[in-house]
């Protein structure tokens, strides 16, 4: 909660630099005292401290008022919105995880193999290249030299109830490819160059030793015990990254035309649209903070250590 | 039980269209441009991409044609009853979208709208007094004051059905302080060439054409649909066209012209626009804001303005910054506006030495120093050009320095009288010199007209070309003004900006000076 009121507030802050909304609203045409009007009916001349206290105060009762550029309810357009960039950030993440992971625990096992170093190669690409290279390098081969995949846009999006998806078109299928790989591939390499690292130290560990002597398959050490020992680090980065891909998704639906969240937040910026700011910001805190007691609780799941050293201090202190 | 019906709906209008799609040979045309409409209502937001997407779907009395010619539209002529009184007799037969007639009661309700508080569209008409209903198919106009230009300042006032906004609660326009989206912000209802059959702000709209509309045996279009996405990234735009995802883009970026002039099966078409992008100099302010000349204000000076004038080479801006794709200006209004000739547009010349000279002889031989504000979102190339300037301004010593900022910080500092020297880009609307002067020249505490010069001479011109009706007296006095204007230097006139539209060869969709397409003049290749 304090949180989201230190950003809320700071973004407040913020908003006295990008500039004046009303000449965004009104025609050239209009005279200043138009200009005036306009502005003391959105309370635009109150001081700071007073347009602070009566967002806030809405923003408690979900009200987050009406967008400056399309003249619509802020929480409808959110709502309209957010399940695109969900939809999106899903399909990177599973995307980052399911090809991340096992190249990682691939390429950690086997370090010295040639397919391991081409894997690693390859992952460098993911890592230095900027986001809207690697999408409109995508929609440069798949969409005008190919001619197979869409360059923009969501393709068909079915209504169910107030979600809108496009998993249940081809076109929207077809749609999600080139935007998904594009914002999975930076954290793709994060979770396969991480899962590496982690693998090569534990299999260094005497506890893995200890389990070879014993005579266990490698199936069982390598995603038994040795790939359980990782995950500790793995999840508080994938955690952490799902935060950041609804945030990185900004650049990616700008590319592709995805029509999410991130491209409502850019086109509010160039507009001054405050309100959709505002929504936009308390919300990625929101869901921010919601992640990381998320990954908080997973720890337990996955760590036993982390529940006995628990009771034991709490024993400690009785 | 709404979720489920919407499922049923999609699901129908899935089938549907599976039905539909192989058996109609459909003129569809799909195109993009940066940026959407604002929204559908026509009198909440004065901007031309609002006015290109209301005039699909609404019609006015006055249109401006792909000429940029006012043509008699919803009305069918006019009448001066006296010096303010204008009697204009409508169409009959025109019908809206859905089925109700057109009549005088709309005409006198749609300007009432305009005109009320929340409509951004007050100030254009704001002489108009009152507007009376003499028959089903004729109104007066009643100005405060003589006005020669009502006609064109009508072209953007659209005729919306009274029925319709009455029952849905639409009478005025969305206020934005308000906490509800009104019904008229998504759906539409005209009497125009195209109906709206679906609106998803920022994703996709879709208009479909209207086959009782009245100017079919004038206009006979063959586009049958219209899909428009608006696609903000540049690059992904110019890769849907090569795609052939999309038919037409109306705002190619400068660089990929050649690409797609050299593509086969795409076309580029190109017109001066109706804008003019400038420098203005502020000479009224005793001393400059950021300068290192104190006491006095070197802009002051025409000796000094005409010295930075003929230090810009305008055709090196033209080839290295505008890629060709630009028409130099000698004044600050391009060739569509009533009052330019192009006696007036030849430009000074570009003659290094001249300048120099001037420069000495006003006392500054070693130049001076000032700060050029300069947007970089709103104009093609607009920091570019800029910065061509400041190297420019260089060789003759003034040393200038470059603020590049997003127009919505830009723009107030014009207005506020917080900036010495700043570029700004001038559109037309009523296509009148008086539009420019009103706004650019005429000395004002606040507002467009940043330069802080004052001539009461010209002030009074302008106040006496407002509302004089004898045409031929009128032109005599705009044309005093431009050569005024133009010998004192109060502006440094840069170009006319150059639009250029893309699309494939099946379409021919004439280019307009005023970037709004024209939808109606479309033909197809079989």
């Amino acid at each position: 909660m304090a949180v989201m009121v230190v950003v809320a507030f700071v973004a407040f802050l913020m908003f006295n630099f990008v500039g004046d909304p009303v000449d965004n609203m009104v025609g050239q045409e209009a005279s200043y005292a138009d200009r005036e009007a306009m502005r003391d009916r959105l309370g635009l001349n109150d001081p700071f401290l007073v347009q602070f206290t009566r967002f806030a105060g809405n923003a408690v009762q979900g009200e987050f008022g009406i967008s400056y550029r399309l003249q619509r309810p802020v929480a409808d357009l959110i709502s309209e919105r957010m399940p695109a960039t969900l939809e999106l950030v899903m399909a990177s993440a599973i995307l980052a995880i399911l090809i991340g992971i096992p190249l990682g625990v691939y390429t950690g096992i086997r370090r010295d193999a040639l397919s391991s170093r081409l894997v690693l190669m390859f992952s460098l690409v993911g890592v230095s290249l900027p986001t809207f290279v690697i999408g409109i390098l995508l929609i440069y081969v798949f969409a005008v030299i190919l001619g197979v995949l869409p360059s923009f846009g969501r393709g068909e999006a079915v209504q169910l109830g107030w979600w809108s998806t496009g998993f249940l078109t081809v076109s929207g299928w077809k749609a999600i490819i080139l935007p998904s790989i594009t914002l999975a591939l930076f954290q793709m390499t994060l979770i396969l160059r991480l899962v590496r690292s982690e693998m090569l130290e534990v299999m260094r560990t005497d506890y893995i030793k200890f389990a070879r002597a014993r005579g266990l398959s490698d199936r069982t050490i390598n995603f038994g015990h040795a790939f359980k020992n990782t995950l500790v680090p793995v999840i508080t980065i994938i955690g952490l990254n799902v935060g950041s891909l609804i945030a990185f998704s900004i650049i990616t639906e700008t590319v592709f035309q995805w029509p999410g969240m991130g491209f409502l937040f850019i086109q509010a910026v160039g507009f001054a649209d405050v309100p959709v700011m505002a929504a936009y910001l308390v919300l990625v805190a929101l869901v921010f903070v919601g992640i990381n007691l998320l990954v908080d609780i997973l720890y337990f799941v996955v760590d036993p250590r982390l529940r006995v050293d628990r009771s034991v201090a709490m024993g400690g202190d009785e | 039980m709404k979720t489920r019906n919407q499922i049923l709906t999609a699901l129908m209008m899935g089938c549907a269209a599976l039905a539909i799609t192989p058996a109609s040979a459909k003129n569809t045309i799909r195109w993009a441009s940066q940026g959407d409409a604002l929204t559908s209502d026509p009198h909440a937001a004065n901007e031309s991409p609002t006015h290109s997407a209301s005039r699909k779907v609404y019609d006015v009395l006055y249109y401006n044609n792909k000429n940029m010619k006012l043509t008699p539209w919803l009305a069918t002529g006019f009448k001066l009853k006296d010096s303010t009184t204008w009697e204009f007799s409508l169409r009959k037969g025109v019908k809206f979208h859905d089925g109700t007639p057109f009549t005088a009661e709309d005409v006198k309700f749609s300007i009432e709208r305009a005109q009320s508080p929340t409509s951004d569209l007050k100030g254009d008409i704001s002489s108009i007094k009152e507007v009376k209903i003499i028959g089903p198919h004729t109104v007066q106009i009643i100005t405060k004051e003589p006005n020669p230009i009502l006609t064109n300042q009508l072209t953007n006032v659209f005729i919306m059905s009274k029925a319709w906004s009455e029952k849905n609660k639409v009478t005025k326009p969305q206020d934005r302080a308000g906490k509800e989206e009104t019904y008229a912000v998504r759906h539409a209802m005209g009497t125009g060439p195209f109906k709206l059959k679906l609106r998803e702000p920022d994703i996709k709209t879709v208009l479909v054409k209207n086959t009782e509309w009245w100017g079919l045996k004038d206009y006979p279009h063959e586009v049958d649909e219209i899909i428009y996405t608006p696609i903000a990234n540049p690059a992904t735009r110019v890769a849907a066209l090569l795609s052939g995802e999309l038919d037409f883009i109306l705002d190619p970026p400068l660089q990929d012209l050649n690409r797609i002039k050299n593509t086969p099966g795409l076309q580029l078409k190109q017109t001066a626009q109706v804008r003019t992008i400038f420098l203005g100099m502020n000479q009224g302010r005793p001393e400059l804001l950021a300068s290192n000349v104190k006491g006095k204000n070197p802009l002051a000076d025409q000796r000094v303005r005409q010295a930075m004038y003929q230090a810009i080479n305008i055709d090196a801006i033209k080839k290295k910054v505008m890629r060709g794709y630009s028409v130099p200006a000698g004044i600050i209004t391009p060739p569509a506006v009533h009052g330019y000739t192009e006696e007036l547009n030849k430009r000074r010349p570009y003659d290094l030495a001249a300048s120099k000279k001037l420069l000495a002889a006003a006392g500054y031989p070693d130049g001076f120093s000032i700060q050029l504000d300069c947007p970089n979102n709103r104009y093609i190339n607009d920091e570019g050009i800029c910065q061509a300037v400041v190297g420019m301004l260089g060789k003759i010593g003034i040393k200038v320095s470059l603020s590049a900022i997003p127009k919505t910080i830009h723009f107030p500092k014009i207005k506020n009288r917080e900036t010495d020297f700043y570029m700004l880009g001038w559109g037309v609307s009523t296509l009148d010199s008086h539009y420019v002067f009103n706004y650019l020249v005429k000395s004002a505490d606040k507002g467009w007209n940043g330069t802080g010069f004052k001539d009461d001479a010209i002030n009074d011109l302008i106040g006496k070309i407002e509302k004089e009706v004898d045409f031929p007296k009128r032109d005599a006095m705009i044309a005093m003004v431009w050569k005024k204007m133009k010998n004192n230097v109060n502006y440094l006139p840069l170009h006319h900006q150059v639009i250029v539209w893309a699309m494939n060869d099946k379409i021919d969709v004439p280019i307009v000076a005023d970037d709004g397409v024209r939808f109606i003049y479309t033909k197809f290749k079989k």
